[in-house]
C-alpha cells in the first residue's frame, strides 16, 4: 500500500512519460469492465498502451491481445477525433498551401531553389545550410509562430537574392501574395545582393561585367514590357471583344476571334503580293491595251468584270516582260537590253514566287497555330473528372451582364443535371429495341443528307455545263451571276434541311450533335467547291481558248466571294432578326434565337478558301477578303447584339477553335494548295494575257530562269545545283516525309510515356493518402490514450491530495469524474481500484466524502 | 514614391508593372477608378471608368479630375469599402464577387480593399497571369470557409453559386449529394474527403478552357 505516493509525486514532473510510473494500486486484479471501455473507446489500442490494463490482464482478458490491428477510419469519422488531433490535420502542409502565408512562402522557396539549381548558378556557398531545403520546412506549420515565418521569409529572400534579375523578377510576379509582401520581398532581396554582388565582382576578372550585364537586361526587360503595353494598344476592337465576351461569353467570342486571325491570316497573304507584285507593277504599268475602256457601271463591284478586268485586280494585267526602272524603251521601239544596268525585275519569277512564298508562310503559320492550339486544348486525361472540371471551371468571369449572368447559371445547371442524370442512365441498361431504332433513324438521316449533298453537286454540275454551251459576253455582267447565285442559294438551303433532318436523330451528346452538324456541312461545301474546280480548270481552260481564261476563273472566284458576302447578310436578316421579330410578337417566346456558332465559322471558312482558291488569279483577293472579314464583324456584332442569345448547350470553346483551325488547314488550305499546283504544274496559261503568256505551264518561268542562271556563270551555279538535286529528284521529299512521320511517332510515344508515368503518380498519391490516413488514425489514438491518462492521473491526483498524507485512510473514498469528462467515466473504488461508470451512477454510501 | 498630382509617379508605377502582370494602361485604368469612387460615394457606374471605351479616354478623364486634397499618396491608403467594389460593372454580375474581394483584401476585418489590393485583383484575373496563380486564388476563392481545403460544405456552396441565388434554382438535396460525391470520387486523390490546393490544381491543368475564363478584363 505504499505505492501510491511516489505516483503521486511523479506526476508533475515528467507527465509525458507515464509508461514507466509505477502502478498506483497492487492488487494483481483490475475490473474487466475497464478493458471493456477501453476497447470501446479507443480506435487502436497499441502495446504500449495505459499500464492500468497490462497488471495482471494476460489471463484475464485475452481478447486485447490482437489489438495491433488498424482500423481505417473514414473521412466520415473525422468527427469523432479529438480537436488536438483536429488541430494538427488542419496545420499539415498540404491544407495549409491554400491558406496560410508562411506555407505558400516555404512553397516558393522550394520552387526557388528547384529554379535556381536547374540555373546551375554555383553560389551555395555563401547560403548557410539552413538553406538548403530540408524536410525541417515541412514541420514548420505545426508550431505557427512568428519566428517560423520570418525564418521561411529569409531563406526564400536568400534564395531570391541567388537568381537573375528576370527570374527573380518572374518569380515574385507569379507569387500568390499580396503587393505590399511582394514589394518587401523584393526591396529584402535587393538591397542584401549588394554584398554577395560586389564579393564576386572582386572576385571575377571583370567587375563591371555583372553591373553592364544586369544593366542590359533591366533595360531590355524595360523595352520589353515597353513593346508589350504598345502592342496592347493596338490590339484592335478591344473593347468590343470585351462586351461580346461580357454579354455571351467565351463561346460566342471564339467565332469573333477566328475572325480576327483569319484577318491576321488575309493580312499576312497580301503584304508580300502588294509589295512584290501589285506594287512593282503598279509602279510600271504595262501598254494599255486596245480598244475602249468600259464605263463604270457599278455592277462591276458584284461581278468584277468590265472596267475591273483590266486592273492589278487581275492576273492578265500583269506583264510577261522584266521591269527595269532605268531603262526607257527606245524610240526606235527596240527592247532595252537585259544587261542594263540595275537588277532587272523578272515578273513573271517575282509572280510565281511571291504566290509561291506567301503560301508557304501561311502553311507555317497556320501548322504552328494548329499545333500551338492543340497543345492548348488537348490535355493528357482530360476526359475524365467531368464534374469536378463542371463545377471549378465553367464559370466564365468575363460575363458582366446581369441577364447573361442568369442564362450562365441555367447554362450551368441544366449542364450540371444532365450530368448527373447521364450518370444514372449509363448505369441503366437501353432495350435492344430503342437501340435498334436510334441506329436505323440515324442512318436514315445521314442518307438523306448525302442525297441532299449529291442533289446539290449534281445541281451545280448541271448548271455549269449549261453555262458553258449557252456563252455569255462580258457585257452581259448579269447573267455572270447565275452560277454564283446557284452556289450560294444551295449553301444557304443545304444547311437548314441539314438541321430539320438532325431535329429527327437524338444524339447522346451535344459535342457529337455540333461535330455530325459541321461534319454535313463541310461535305457540302467541299464537295461543290470541286465540282466548281473541275469546272473551271476541266472545262473553261478548254471552253476559254482564245480568252484569258485566268482573269474568268478570277472573276467567278470574286463573284463567289461577294455573293457569299450578300448571302451572309441575308442570312443574318432574315434567319437572325427576322426570325426573332416573329419569334417574339407571333409565337410571344421569350427567348431569342441562338447564335449559331459552327455554322458561322463554317462560313468563314468556306470565304477563306474562296480566297485562297483566287490568289494566284486575283492578286488583290485577300484585301477584298479583308474589307469582308471587317464589314461583317460589325455587322455580326450588331445583329448579335440586337437578336442573338448565347448557345444552351455547353460548348468547349478550346476544343471547338482547334477542330476549326484544324479544319481550315486540312481540308480548305490542303485543298486550295493542291489546286493552285495542279494549276500551275498542269495547265497551260493562256497565250493572250499575263505574265506567263509564252510558256507551256507557270512552273516553266522558274525554270526558263535556271536555265538561264546556268549560262550566267560559275557565281550562282549552286543554285541549279540545288534545283536539279533537291527540287527535280523525289528523294528530299521522301526524307523530309520519313522525318515528320519520326516526329509524330516520338511525339506520341512521348504522350504515352507522360500517361503511364501520370497513372504511376496518381498510384503513388493514393498510396501517400492511405499512408497519411493511417497516420492520422495513429496520432489520434495517441492523442486519445494522453487525455485518458491525464484524465485520471487528475482523478487519482486530486484523490490522493485529498487524503491524509500518509496513507489511505477511509474505506469509503468514491470520486466519480464521468460527469465532468466523459472521456474518463472513471470510479476509484475505496481500495484504489478503478472502475467503469454506468449511468445512472451507481448508489454507493456517500458520493464524495473527503 | 510620392508626387503630387492625380497620376502615379513613374517610379511606382515601373514598380507596379514589375510586381503585377498587368500593364501600364491598365494600372492607370485602376488608378483612375480609385480616384473617381472616393469622389462618388455612391459607386455610381456611370463614373466608373471602365464603361467608357479607349483608354485614352480614361486617363485624360483623370487628368480633369480635381486635385484639391487628393494626392497619390493618400489615394494608395485610402480603402474603398466592398460595397463600392461590388458595384464595379465588372464584378456586378458574378456570385463569387464577395469572396473575390475577400481573398484579395488585406484589411483585418476583410471588408475594404486598397489600391494595391485591387491591382492584386486584376493582375491574377489578367490576360497573362500564369494558370498557376489563376488556379491558387481559385482555389482560395472556392474554399468558403477559408480553411485551407474544399469540403463538402465547400463544395455545396460553389456549386449553389454556380447555379444561381434563389431556392428554387438549387440542385435537390440528393442531386448535390450525388454531385458532391462524384467531384470527390474524380478529384480527391487521396481520399481525405476534401480537395486540396494540389488536387484541385490538378484537375484544373486538365480543363483547357479554364485560363480564358477566369479571367475580368478591365
Amino acid at each position: 500500500m505504499a505505492q501510491p505516493l511516489p505516483f503521486v509525486l511523479n506526476v508533475p514532473e515528467i507527465p509525458e512519460d507515464h509508461d514507466r510510473e509505477p502502478s498506483p494500486y497492487d492488487e494483481s486484479e483490475v475490473h474487466d469492465s475497464f478493458h471493456q471501455l477501453i476497447q470501446e473507446q479507443s480506435q487502436c489500442v497499441a502495446e504500449e498502451g495505459l499500464e492500468l490494463r497490462q497488471r495482471g490482464l494476460g489471463a484475464a482478458a485475452p481478447g486485447t491481445s490482437g489489438s495491433g490491428r488498424q482500423a481505417l477510419v473514414g473521412p466520415e469519422d473525422a468527427a469523432a477525433y479529438s480537436t488536438a488531433t483536429l488541430r494538427i490535420l488542419a496545420s499539415m502542409p498540404s491544407r495549409t498551401i491554400g491558406r496560410s502565408r508562411g506555407a505558400i512562402i516555404s512553397q516558393y522557396y522550394n520552387r526557388t531553389v528547384r529554379l535556381r539549381r536547374r540555373v546551375s548558378r554555383p553560389q551555395l556557398g555563401g547560403v548557410g545550410r539552413s538553406a538548403r531545403p530540408s524536410l525541417r520546412l515541412y514541420d514548420l506549420e505545426l508550431d505557427p509562430a512568428a519566428l517560423e515565418e520570418e525564418e521561411k521569409r529569409s531563406l526564400l529572400v536568400k534564395e531570391l537574392q541567388s537568381l537573375t534579375v528576370a527570374q527573380r523578377g518572374h518569380m515574385l510576379k507569379g507569387m500568390p501574395l499580396g503587393l505590399a509582401e511582394k514589394r518587401s520581398l523584393r526591396e529584402e532581396s535587393r538591397t542584401l545582393t549588394g554584398k554577395p554582388r560586389e564579393r564576386r565582382g572582386r572576385r571575377g576578372l571583370f567587375p563591371c561585367c555583372g553591373w553592364l550585364r544586369d544593366t542590359c537586361v533591366l533595360a531590355l526587360h524595360g523595352l520589353g514590357l515597353w513593346l508589350l503595353a504598345g502592342l496592347h494598344g493596338l490590339k484592335p476592337w478591344r473593347y468590343a471583344l470585351k462586351r461580346i465576351g461580357g454579354q455571351f461569353g467565351s463561346s460566342v467570342l471564339s467565332y469573333f476571334l477566328f475572325l480576327k486571325t483569319l484577318l491576321a491570316f488575309n493580312a499576312l497573304l497580301l503584304l508580300p503580293l502588294l509589295a512584290f507584285v501589285v506594287g512593282v507593277q503598279a509602279a510600271f504599268p504595262p501598254p494599255a491595251s486596245p480598244g475602249p475602256v468600259p464605263a463604270f457601271t457599278g455592277l462591276e463591284l458584284l461581278t468584277g468584270g468590265g472596267r475591273l478586268t483590266h486592273t492589278v485586280m487581275y492576273y492578265g494585267y500583269y506583264s510577261n516582260s522584266t521591269l527595269n526602272p532605268p531603262c526607257v524603251p527606245a524610240p526606235d521601239g527596240g527592247q532595252c537590253g537585259r544587261e542594263t544596268d540595275g537588277l532587272p525585275y523578272n515578273m513573271p519569277l517575282a509572280y510565281l514566287f511571291t504566290v509561291g512564298g506567301a503560301f508557304f508562310i501561311t502553311c507555317i503559320t497556320l501548322v504552328y497555330s494548329m499545333s500551338h492550339s492543340f497543345g492548348e486544348s488537348y490535355r493528357v486525361g482530360s476526359t475524365s473528372g467531368v464534374h469536378a472540371i463542371t463545377v471549378f471551371c465553367s464559370w466564365d468571369h468575363k460575363v458582366t451582364q446581369r441577364r447573361a449572368s442568369r442564362l450562365q447559371h441555367d447554362n450551368i445547371r441544366t449542364h450540371l443535371k444532365e450530368l448527373l442524370a447521364e450518370g444514372q442512365l449509363r448505369q441503366g441498361p437501353r432495350s435492344v429495341c430503342g437501340r435498334l431504332r436510334q441506329v436505323a433513324v440515324l442512318g436514315l438521316v445521314w442518307l438523306l443528307c448525302l442525297a441532299i449533298t449529291l442533289g446539290c453537286t449534281v445541281a451545280v454540275y448541271a448548271f455549269s455545263e449549261l453555262m458553258i454551251q449557252s456563252p455569255v459576253s462580258a457585257e452581259q455582267g448579269g447573267a455572270l451571276l447565275a452560277l454564283p447565285v446557284v452556289v450560294c442559294l444551295l449553301n444557304l438551303g443545304a444547311p437548314y434541311l441539314y438541321r430539320g433532318l438532325a431535329a429527327l436523330e437524338r444524339h447522346d451528346s451535344p459535342v457529337l450533335q455540333v461535330y455530325v452538324a459541321v461534319c454535313r456541312n463541310l461535305i457540302l461545301k467541299m464537295v461543290i467547291l470541286g465540282i466548281l474546280c473541275y469546272h473551271w480548270l476541266g472545262r473553261r481552260v478548254g471552253a476559254l481558248r482564245d480568252q484569258c481564261w485566268e482573269n474568268f476563273v478570277g472573276q467567278e472566284l470574286y463573284r463567289l466571294m461577294v455573293l457569299d458576302f450578300i448571302f451572309i447578310l441575308l442570312d443574318t436578316l432574315f434567319g437572325e432578326l427576322v426570325w426573332r421579330l416573329i419569334s417574339e410578337r407571333k409565337l410571344k417566346r421569350k427567348e431569342k434565337p441562338e447564335f449559331d456558332i459552327a455554322g458561322n465559322v463554317l462560313e468563314l471558312i468556306y470565304g477563306q478558301t474562296l480566297t485562297w482558291l483566287g490568289v494566284l488569279f486575283a492578286p488583290l483577293l485577300p484585301a477584298v477578303q479583308i474589307i469582308k472579314l471587317v464589314f461583317l464583324f460589325y455587322i455580326k456584332k450588331t445583329s448579335l447584339m440586337a437578336n442573338c442569345q448565347a448557345p444552351r448547350r455547353p460548348w468547349l470553346a478550346s476544343h471547338m477553335s482547334t477542330v476549326f483551325i484544324s479544319l481550315l488547314c486540312f481540308p480548305s488550305f490542303l485543298g486550295a494548295a493542291v489546286f493552285l499546283c495542279y494549276a500551275v504544274w498542269q495547265v497551260k496559261p493562256s497565250s493572250t494575257c499575263g505574265p506567263f503568256r509564252t510558256l507551256d505551264t507557270m512552273y516553266e518561268a522558274g525554270k526558263v530562269w535556271v536555265r538561264r542562271l546556268e549560262k550566267a556563270g560559275p557565281r550562282v551555279s549552286w543554285l541549279p545545283w540545288v534545283h536539279r538535286y533537291l527540287v527535280e529528284n523525289t528523294f528530299p521529299v521522301y526524307l523530309v516525309s520519313a522525318l515528320l512521320l519520326a516526329v509524330i511517332y516520338l511525339n506520341i510515344q512521348v504522350v504515352k510515356g507522360q500517361r503511364k508515368v501520370i497513372c504511376l503518380l496518381r498510384e503513388q498519391i493514393s498510396n501517400e493518402g492511405e499512408d497519411k490516413i493511417f497516420l492520422i488514425n495513429k496520432l489520434h489514438s495517441v492523442y486519445e490514450k494522453k487525455e485518458r491518462s491525464r484524465c485520471c492521473r487528475d482523478v487519482l491526483k486530486s484523490a490522493a491530495s485529498h487524503l491524509p498524507s500518509s496513507r489511505f485512510q477511509t474505506p469509503s473514498l468514491l470520486l466519480y469524474c464521468g460527469h465532468q469528462d466523459p472521456r474518463c467515466p472513471l470510479l476509484v473504488t475505496p481500495d484504489l481500484g478503478l472502475r467503469r461508470v454506468t449511468h445512472p451512477v451507481p448508489s454507493f454510501p456517500q458520493p464524495v466524502k473527503i | 514614391m510620392g508626387g503630387s498630382g492625380s497620376r502615379l509617379s513613374k517610379e511606382l508605377l515601373a514598380e507596379y508593372q514589375d510586381l503585377t502582370f498587368l500593364t501600364k494602361q491598365e494600372i492607370l485604368l485602376a488608378n483612375c477608378w480609385l480616384l473617381l469612387h472616393p469622389l462618388h460615394p455612391s459607386g455610381s457606374s456611370r463614373a466608373s471608368p471602365s464603361t467608357v471605351p479607349g483608354t485614352q479616354a480614361h486617363r485624360r478623364f483623370c487628368e480633369l479630375l480635381p486635385q484639391e486634397h487628393r494626392s497619390t499618396e493618400e489615394s494608395l491608403h485610402t480603402r474603398v469599402s466592398l460595397e463600392q467594389i461590388l458595384s464595379l460593372p465588372e464584378l456586378k454580375a458574378n456570385p463569387f464577387k464577395e469572396r473575390i474581394c475577400r481573398v484579395f483584401s488585406t484589411s483585418p476585418a476583410r471588408d475594404s480593399l486598397s489600391f494595391e489590393d485591387f491591382l492584386d485583383l486584376l493582375s491574377v484575373f489578367s490576360d497573362t497571369a500564369t494558370p498557376d496563380l489563376k488556379s491558387h486564388y481559385a482555389f482560395r476563392i472556392f474554399d468558403f470557409d477559408d480553411d485551407g481545403t474544399l469540403n463538402r460544405e465547400d463544395l455545396s456552396q460553389l456549386v449553389n453559386c454556380l447555379t444561381g441565388p434563389g431556392e428554387d434554382t438549387q440542385l435537390s438535396a440528393s442531386e448535390m449529394k450525388q454531385l458532391i460525391d462524384n467531384i470527390l470520387e474524380e478529384s480527391d486523390i487521396d481520399r481525405d474527403g476534401t480537395i486540396n490546393l494540389s488536387e484541385f490544381q490538378h484537375v484544373i491543368s486538365r480543363s483547357p478552357d479554364f485560363a480564358s475564363s477566369f479571367k475580368i478584363v478591365l
